[in-house]
C-alpha cells in the first residue's frame, strides 16, 4: 500500500490530469516517436534546439498510462534550457536509477525524483522510461521510432 | 447460485490456498491462463516420477506405459469434443501452433495467388498473423468480417463475402478481448454452402462450454490445454480425417515417418504424420487430467455458474458510472473488458494488483479490436468456476482504490 502511494504521488496524478507542454511544436527541429508495445503507449516528442545545442523548447503528444504521461510532462519541463550534453549525462544517471536496483546516485533529481517510485513495480519501469528513450532518439535524430523493447 | 459446492472447489487448487501467501490472491485472469488443480499437478508429477519414457519407441515396459498414457490422453480429448476418431487429433504446443499448422500445411498447399481468406475483426493475433504470413507468401488476400459497437460480428454482409476464390474461413468461437460468443454453427453452415472449410479458434470456449465438433461440423478446431486447467505448452488441433490425409506434413523428423531413405521417404499415418519429434508427453497427460477434472464437475454446471458470476459482475458494474464496458454482446462468456473514467488500464492493473486482485490489462493480443473501440488498452477480468461473488466484490472494492488514487 505504501508502495502504491509512492508510485502514484500527487505530483504524478496532477501531471497526468493536466500534462505540461502537451502540444506539437510548430518550429521544432528535433522530433521522434516512442512506442511501448506492451502497453500500447504512444508518444510524439518535439524539441527545439538552438545553435549552441541548448534545448529552448519541448513539447509532446500521445496516449499512455499516468506514469508515462507524467514522465513525459516532467521531462519536457526539465529539458527546457538544458544543453544536449547536460541532458545526456543526466539521462544516464537517471536511467540507471530507474532501472537498476543497486544504483546509488549522488545526483539531485529534483522534481523528477517522484518517478523513482516505479522501481518497486518492475512491470511499470518501461512506462517511466518511454519518454526518455524517445528524447534520446530525437536528440540523436535517428528518425525511427524509439521502443521500450 | 447452483447446487454444486463451488466454495470448496478452491481447495482443489494449491495456488488459491490463501493461507500460504502473505496477502490473499483474487485471480481474475482466467482468459489468459487458468490455475491448475492438484489432479493435474499430480498426474504430471506421477508421470515424471514413475514412468517417464519416450513414446512409440521402446519395447521396454516404461515406454509402453508412457505410450498408453499419451494415447489415452488423445482418447480423452476425442471424447471431450466428440471427434469421430483419435486419428483426427494432433497434439501441438497450443492454439497458436495449431493455427500455424493449418495455415502452413493446408493453406500452403491449397491457397494460391489471388485466393481469399476470411477472418474477423475480433480475432486474436494468433488467428490473424499466420494468415497474413500465408497471404504474403501466396499472394492471397485477407477479407475481414467487421464487428459492431456491441462487439458482435456484423454478419449482414457475410454470405456475400464468399466467392469462388475464398479458400478458408478462420474465426474465433469466443472472443478473448470482448467475451462475445460467436454464432459459429450458422457461420460454418454458410461457409459450407460455398464449399469453404472453416477453422475455429476455440481457446476461450473449451473450458467454458460444451464443444461438439461433429455437431458444429467445423473442419478444424484449435485449443490450448493451459486455458482448460492443464499445463502450458500443449494443445490440440482437431481436423476432419480426409483433410488431414490430404495435407502435406507440417514439420519433418522422427515419429512422422514410416521409412526414410535418401531416395524416398514415406510418411507415417495420421495423426503421427503431424507430430514430428518427441512430443510433450507430460503435457498431453496433464491436459487430459484437466479435461477429466472439468468432466467431473460438468460443463453444463460450469457454464451456468460462470454465467451467474458474469450477471453478478454486470450488476455490480452498473453501480459504477465510471466503468464503461467494452463488449456488450447479447451472447457473452464470463469476460468483463472495461474502461474506467479515463484511467489507463495499466494504472488500474497496478492498483488492483496491490489489492491482491490479478486482472489482465492491455490490448489482449487483439489490436484491431482496440482500434475499433478507439482505445489503446482495456482492463479485463475473466472468471472461472473457482471464482466467487466475494472475488467480484474484491474487484469492485479494489476499483474504489482507483477512484481514490486518481481522485475521481
Amino acid at each position: 500500500m505504501s508502495d502504491l502511494r509512492e508510485l502514484y504521488q500527487q505530483v504524478i496524478v496532477d501531471h497526468n490530469n493536466s500534462p505540461h507542454n502537451f502540444c506539437e511544436l510548430q518550429d521544432a527541429n528535433r522530433h521522434a516517436h516512442g512506442y511501448n508495445p506492451l502497453c500500447g503507449d504512444k508518444l510524439s516528442l518535439y524539441l527545439t534546439v538552438n545553435d549552441d545545442d541548448i534545448i529552448t523548447d519541448a513539447g509532446f503528444q500521445g496516449t499512455g498510462c499516468a506514469i508515462s504521461v507524467a514522465s513525459a510532462s516532467l521531462m519536457t519541463d526539465f529539458l527546457k534550457g538544458k544543453t544536449i550534453a547536460d541532458v545526456k549525462a543526466f539521462f544516464d544517471e537517471f536511467h540507471a536509477a530507474l532501472t537498476s536496483e543497486h544504483a546509488k546516485s549522488h545526483m539531485d533529481f529534483g522534481k523528477l525524483a517522484v518517478l523513482l517510485g516505479v522501481k518497486e513495480f518492475p512491470a511499470r519501469v518501461k512506462c517511466a522510461t518511454l519518454a526518455w528513450h524517445t528524447m534520446q532518439s530525437a536528440l540523436e535524430n535517428k528518425g525511427r521510432e524509439a521502443s521500450t523493447e | 447460485m447452483s447446487s454444486f459446492n463451488w466454495q470448496s472447489i478452491k481447495n482443489d487448487f494449491p495456488i488459491l490456498d490463501n493461507s500460504r501467501r502473505e496477502k490473499p490472491l483474487v485471480y481474475l485472469d482466467n482468459a489468459a491462463t487458468t490455475q491448475k488443480p492438484l489432479a493435474v499437478i499430480d498426474k504430471v508429477d506421477e508421470y515424471y516420477k514413475n514412468y517417464n519414457a519416450n513414446v512409440h519407441r521402446g519395447v521396454h515396459s516404461l515406454s509402453v506405459k508412457a505410450t498408453d498414457a499419451y494415447e489415452g490422453a488423445r482418447e480423452t480429448v476425442r471424447d471431450f469434443i466428440n471427434a469421430r476418431s483419435v486419428r483426427e487429433l494432433i497434439f501441438v504446443r497450443g492454439t497458436t501452433e495449431a493455427i500455424n499448422l493449418v495455415a502452413s500445411s493446408y493453406g500452403g498447399s491449397k491457397i494460391k495467388q489471388g485466393d481469399e481468406i476470411i477472418v474477423s475483426e475480433m480475432e486474436h493475433h494468433s488467428n490473424i498473423v499466420p494468415w497474413q504470413l500465408l497471404a504474403e507468401r501466396a499472394g492471397a488476400k485477407i477479407k475481414v468480417i467487421p464487428i459492431n459497437d456491441h462487439g458482435e460480428l456484423d454478419l449482414n454482409n457475410f454470405p456475400a463475402m464468399f466467392s469462388d476464390k475464398t479458400k478458408i474461413l478462420a474465426v474465433g468461437h469466443i472472443s478473448n478481448a470482448l467475451g462475445t460468443i460467436n454464432p459459429i454453427k450458422d457461420m460454418i453452415k454458410e461457409a459450407h454452402k460455398h464449399n469453404v472449410p472453416v477453422i475455429i479458434d476455440g481457446a476461450q470456449a473449451i473450458p467454458h462450454s460444451k464443444v461438439d465438433v461433429q455437431d458444429l461440423d467445423c473442419d478444424f478446431y484449435a485449443f490450448s490445454g493451459h486455458k482448460a486447467y492443464g499445463p502450458t505448452g500443449i494443445g490440440v488441433l482437431y481436423a476432419k480425417e480426409a483433410l488431414l490425409e490430404a495435407m502435406p506434413p507440417y514439420q519433418g523428423g522422427g515419429e512422422m515417418i514410416l521409412r526414410v531413405s535418401f531416395d524416398d521417404t514415406q510418411f507415417n499415418d495420421i495423426p503421427a504424420k503431424f507430430e514430428a519429434g518427441t512430443p510433450n508427453i507430460a503435457g498431453a497427460i496433464g491436459m487430459a487430467a484437466g479435461l477429466e477434472y472439468i468432466n467431473n464437475i460438468g460443463l453444463d454446471a460450469i457454464a451456468t455458474y460462470e454465467h451467474e458470476l458474469l450477471e453478478y459482475a454486470l450488476e455490480r458494474a452498473a453501480d459504477h458510472p465510471q466503468l464503461k464496458l467494452v463488449g456488450t454482446a447479447k451472447h457473452k462468456a464470463s469476460i468483463l473488458s472495461f474502461l474506467y473514467d479515463g484511467v489507463h488500464a495499466h494504472d488500474i492493473g497496478t492498483i488492483l494488483d496491490c489489492e491482491g486482485v490479478a486482472i489482465r490489462t492491455g490490448h489482449h493480443c487483439a489490436m484491431p479490436v482496440m482500434d475499433h473501440f478507439g482505445v489503446p488498452a482495456t482492463a479485463r477480468a475473466s472468471f472461472a468456476f473457482y471464482n466467487s461473488r466475494a472475488d467480484i466484490d474484491a474487484l469492485f472494492k479494489a476499483l474504489d482504490r482507483v477512484k481514490e488514487v486518481f481522485k475521481l
